[in-house]
This record gives C-alpha cells, sequence and structure tokens, in this order.
C-alpha cells in the first residue's frame, strides 16, 4: 500500500521534517531529524529507481487528478537517477555536517541551518520529480530560497554579499523560466511536461513558442550557471559554510541541468532544435570556452574553495557539452558526468571543510605541509584532483572517455583534443596544492598529525572512495545513464 | 485590432526592462530589491493578461455567464506573487544584515572595502 505512495513519500519527508526541525530548536534534536529525513528519502528515492528500472516510468497523480490537468510526478530512469544523486548526497552531508556546522555556524542558528538544508532537499527533490513545468517553478523557488539563506550563514561577512547576489541573479533566472512557461502556456494550453512535448512540435514555427524555449533555456542556465552566466558561482561556493557548499556543489547545480535537459530533449524532443536554431553549436561553442575559462582561472586562485568553484563551472561546460552532441553517446556522458561529478566534487569539498576545521584557513598559502599534518584528508584531496583531471580508475575517466567517444563519433578530432587540453589544466591547479601541502614544509615545523574527527572524514571517504569504485566498475552509472538518454533521444527522434 | 489590443503586453515589457536597468544599474542594494519587484510585477502583469477573454466575466457558474476569463493564469500568478514577497522578503532581511556588518548598503562603497580587507 505504502509504495503506492513512495513518489509523494520522497517530497513530503523532507519537506515536512524541515518545519519539524524548526520547532525542535535544539541543535542535535534538529541533526538527529535532519539524519533520519534524509537517510529515510534516500531509501525511497533507492526503492523508486528499482522500480523504474524493473517496471518502467512511474507516474504519480497528486490527488488522484488526471493529467494534464492535475499535477503528476513522472519518475523515469532519468530523474529516477537524479534522485538517487540528491538524496545519497544529502545522506552523506547530515553526518558530516554536524562538526563543521558547530565550528562555522552560529549556536543559535544551528537548527536553522538544518530546516533550511531539508527544504533546499525537498525542492531539489521536487524539481527533479515533478512532471509539471509550473510546479517545477514552485520547486525551484523553495530550494532557491532557501539556498540564498543557506549561503547567508556563513562566518565571513562576504557570505551575505555572495547570498543577496546570487538571490538577484537567481531570481531574475526564475522569473525568466515563467516567462517561459507563460509563453508556453499562451500557446498550447497545457503545463504538464509530457503534454507540451505533444503539442509543441506542431507549433514549432509558432514565434511565441520560439520565445518560451528561449526564456526557459536563459533562465535554467543562469541557475546551471552555465558559461557566461556563471557570476554568481565563486563567491557562493567560496564564502558559504563548508557543508552548505558540499550540498550545492553536488546538486543544485545538476538539478537545474536536469531540467534544462527536460526542457531541451523532452518538451523541445519532437522539433529538431538543434538544426532549426543552431542551438547544438551555441551550447557547444559556450561548453568549450566554459571548460577553458573555468579551469584557467582555476589555476590562478589563492583560496582554494574558490578554485574548486571555478573548477566547477569548467566540469558543468564537460556536462554540457556532452549535451549538444545531440547522440546517445554525447547525452550519456553528460549525464554519467552529472552524478560522477557530484561524487568528485562532493569529496573534494568535503576535504577543504576537514582543512577549514582543522587547520582554520582554505588558503593555498596556509596549505604547507599539510600532506603530512593531515594525510587523510590529502590523499582525498588527491584522489579527487585526479578524477577532477580524468586519471584512469576514476569517475573523472569514464566520463571524459565517454565525451571523446562521442566527438569521434561525430568525426570531430578538434573537439576530442579540446577535452585532453583542457583536462590539463586541471593537472595545473590540482598539482598546485599537492605541491605546497607535500613538498613545502610546515611553516613552524610542526609535523604533528592532527585529522579532522571520523563524523568527518568517513563521508569524505565515503564520497572518494565511491568516485574511484565508480571509475573501477562503471558499468552500473552507465547502464542507467544510457537507458535514460537512449529514452530521451528516441522521443527525440 | 480594437482598443486595447496589444497594449498590455508593451505595458509589460516597458515595465520588464525598467525592472530590469534598475537591478543592472542601481548601486543602492534596497533599489535593486525594488527593481527586481517591477520586473516580477510585469510578469504578474504578463499572466493575468493571458487569462483575460475579451468580455468575459469572473468564471462563476451563475445565469447569463456565458464567457468568462481563463482562470487558470490567474490562479498560477497568484503562487507567483506569494513567491515575489518572500524574495523580497529575505533580499530585504539580507539587506538588514548587510547593513549592520558593513555599515552602508551601497555596492561600490562595499566593494571598496573589500579591496582592502
Amino acid at each position: 500500500m505504502i509504495f503506492q505512495h513512495l513518489p509523494i513519500l520522497q517530497i513530503l519527508i523532507p519537506l515536512l521534517a524541515a518545519p519539524l526541525a524548526l520547532l525542535l530548536r535544539t541543535p542535535l534534536l534538529s541533526w538527529a531529524l535532519a539524519l533520519v529525513a534524509s537517510w529515510a528519502s534516500l531509501a525511497v528515492s533507492v526503492a523508486l529507481l528499482l522500480r523504474v528500472l524493473a517496471e518502467g516510468v512511474v507516474v504519480y497523480e497528486l490527488g488522484d487528478w488526471a493529467a494534464p490537468w492535475g499535477i503528476e510526478y513522472r519518475i523515469d530512469a532519468l530523474n529516477g537517477f537524479v534522485l538517487i544523486i540528491i538524496s545519497l548526497i544529502g545522506a552523506i552531508v547530515v553526518p558530516y555536517a554536524k562538526r563543521s556546522v558547530e565550528a562555522e555556524v552560529q549556536d543559535r542558528r544551528i537548527y536553522l541551518f538544518y530546516t533550511m538544508l531539508l527544504l533546499c532537499m525537498s525542492g531539489l527533490l521536487g524539481i527533479t520529480i515533478t512532471g509539471d513545468a509550473f510546479n517545477l517553478f514552485v520547486f525551484l523557488e523553495v530550494s532557491s530560497l532557501s539556498t540564498y539563506v543557506l549561503i547567508s550563514l556563513g562566518r565571513d561577512r562576504r557570505a551575505l554579499i555572495a547570498a543577496y547576489r546570487y538571490l538577484i541573479v537567481g531570481t531574475i533566472g526564475a522569473t525568466f523560466y515563467i516567462i517561459g512557461v507563460g509563453l508556453l502556456y499562451m500557446s498550447t494550453g497545457s503545463l504538464n511536461i509530457g503534454d507540451l512535448a505533444r503539442l509543441v512540435p506542431a507549433l514549432a514555427d509558432n514565434r511565441t513558442v520560439q520565445a518560451g524555449m528561449a526564456f526557459l533555456t536563459l533562465g535554467l542556465s543562469i541557475k546551471a550557471a552555465v558559461f557566461p552566466l556563471h557570476l554568481w558561482l565563486p563567491n557562493a561556493y567560496t564564502y558559504a559554510p563548508s557543508a552548505v557548499t558540499v550540498f550545492l556543489a553536488a546538486t543544485a547545480t545538476k538539478v537545474a541541468v536536469y531540467a534544462l535537459i527536460r526542457v531541451v530533449f523532452t518538451i523541445f524532443g519532437g522539433v529538431d532544435l538543434f538544426e532549426a536554431f543552431g542551438v547544438h553549436t551555441t551550447l557547444m561553442m559556450m561548453a568549450i570556452v566554459a571548460m577553458f575559462v573555468g579551469s584557467i582561472v582555476a589555476v590562478y586562485q589563492g583560496n582554494i574553495k574558490r578554485m574548486l568553484a571555478y573548477s566547477s563551472i569548467a566540469q558543468i561546460g564537460y556536462i554540457i557539452l556532452g549535451l549538444s552532441f545531440d547522440s546517445v553517446t554525447g547525452v550519456t556522458a553528460g549525464i554519467v558526468h552529472l552524478f560522477n561529478h557530484a561524487l568528485t566534487k562532493g569529496g573534494l569539498f568535503m576535504a577543504m571543510g576537514c582543512i577549514a576545521l582543522v587547520a582554520g584557513s582554505v588558503r593555498l598559502d596556509d596549505m604547507a605541509g599539510l600532506g603530512k599534518r593531515m594525510p587523510v584528508t590529502m590523499a582525498a584531496f588527491v584522489a579527487g584532483g585526479l578524477s577532477l583531471i580524468g586519471v584512469p580508475l576514476t569517475v573523472g575517466f569514464v566520463s571524459k572517455w565517454y565525451l571523446i567517444k562521442a566527438a569521434l563519433e561525430q568525426g570531430s578530432m578538434l573537439i576530442a583534443m579540446l577535452i585532453v587540453l583542457s583536462s590539463l589544466i586541471a593537472v595545473a591547479y590540482v598539482w598546485r596544492v599537492v605541491e605546497v601541502a607535500y613538498f613545502r614544509d610546515p611553516p613552524d615545523g610542526d609535523t604533528a598529525v592532527r585529522e579532522a574527527p571520523v563524523s568527518m572524514l568517513v563521508p569524505m571517504l565515503i564520497l572518494v572512495g565511491a568516485s574511484v569504485y565508480f571509475g573501477i566498475d562503471a558499468s552500473t552509472t552507465l547502464d542507467i545513464a544510457g537507458a535514460a538518454a537512449a529514452a530521451l533521444m528516441g522521443v527525440g527522434g | 485590432m480594437a482598443f486595447p489590443g496589444l497594449l498590455n503586453y508593451w505595458f509589460v515589457v516597458i515595465l520588464m526592462m525598467i525592472g530590469f536597468f534598475i537591478v543592472i544599474a542601481h548601486g543602492n542594494l534596497v533599489k535593486k530589491i525594488v527593481g527586481l519587484n517591477v520586473f516580477q510585477i510585469s510578469v504578474f502583469l504578463f499572466y493575468i493578461t493571458m487569462g483575460k477573454v475579451d468580455g468575459g466575466s469572473a468564471p462563476i457558474l451563475a445565469e447569463g455567464i456565458e464567457v468568462y476569463s481563463n482562470p487558470l493564469p490567474h490562479v498560477l500568478i497568484l503562487t507567483a506573487i506569494v513567491v515575489g514577497v518572500a524574495t523580497t522578503a529575505l533580499g530585504l532581511a539580507l539587506v538588514v544584515r548587510i547593513n549592520e556588518s558593513y555599515g552602508t548598503i551601497e555596492e561600490d562603497e562595499i566593494g571598496a572595502m573589500e579591496d582592502d580587507a
């Protein structure tokens, strides 16, 4: 009986836990509640994905109102996979957050942190699970508003400015998205994503629909920090509390990219978009510029959290590049990189959180000799760094392998070369940290080992371990991503 | 097409551009929020106009009402208005905190302080 209601439980568990955490007010109790809620969500999303893989698309009609009039939740291989990413990262971040947040957020605000984290999680899960374009907007705002609060909880006063800037830009992005939904509703009379996918092809020449497409893409690109709309991201990631950075870097931009995939490949899947408007070349150019600009700017950063933030912009470039190939291999590469990059960047930012807690600074100059003082954390950082570069036996390699394969399928040797070349820049920025941490002596000759608490090390090692595990045996993730890509492209013809 | 024709849509675009311009051009953080509001209000107007049917009344079942406006966009935008209020409240709360820790809400003055730091 309860299994039938899994799709709504996915949203309800974190959504109801959030106000409860607010009422509990004590840091420990709200943390425990967040822990239970996030692990329950993980269980639900695993059950959902297994059901989707066994039985095909799962449809849940809210209040028994049939779509397209009612709102439906619709889970296929693609969003089942994204749900797992969000709830997995959530379930790992909450135990990690306990010590990190105690050190970085004022005591009286800790319960607010968990409330907002749960709200953000339910918003992101909602964006992913819903089959209704306007419902997606509502969840987009739930997640965005809680994200602004989470960023503003940072210790540094610059966190406030970063949160404010993100609020302005994010609201413009979300408003563009509803303008797009409005334009589509004007011409089709439907808000259901599946229904839109059926109605839009007949109206492909309609200027209103085309304008709607432009607004939707632009709005979601802002939320996904697709180059050149990424300016809000570096400061937001740098000044947010470490646990928030981990969660956002691993999930928020990924979910926006997921929504973009839905718009481009599902709603406009029947329209030969890539041919008709040259979206293909535009996205590809932006992705390639992002790969290079993100990586090159990363090399010059003194603050390693900011360095990783710029690296994220480059990594989003890889995802978009995969999508822009408009082939099953390319889209598979994009989808699998959503997961792979979430693991890698989550692990790396967790290492930053450990360093911030123990060493008190994430600036490169203060990291001298850390390889001796924090051997476990730095080893995890190196493993994550190798995955960013795309060294074999890490998840980064699997993604890049598929990207290059997709490029070669299109006969584009040049793009394959550019992928390799931009990965080489990643070697430069990862190496800077390795050099300072391992080959420079600590300033005061203090080499005593002082590691972060176990509650932070274990989540970090789980993520880094997973990024190695799925690099060695990528068949599970590639199967799911391949099935999702085939379904998307099947609709697209 | 009779008056007002597409007049409403012209107002939507004009308001949208005014709002957008304020967000970009003004350095005062409160004014930016106001600009954002104007920008969002243009979208509210857009949805309200979209649902209006010429000569239509409110969608209430009653004698003599044959033509009525589409209520759905109006209901949708009610949600968006609530979201807009929440965004404004949060934005202003952030401005208060910024003012407490920087002593100013002018963007260029804050920028100058951060360069020194």
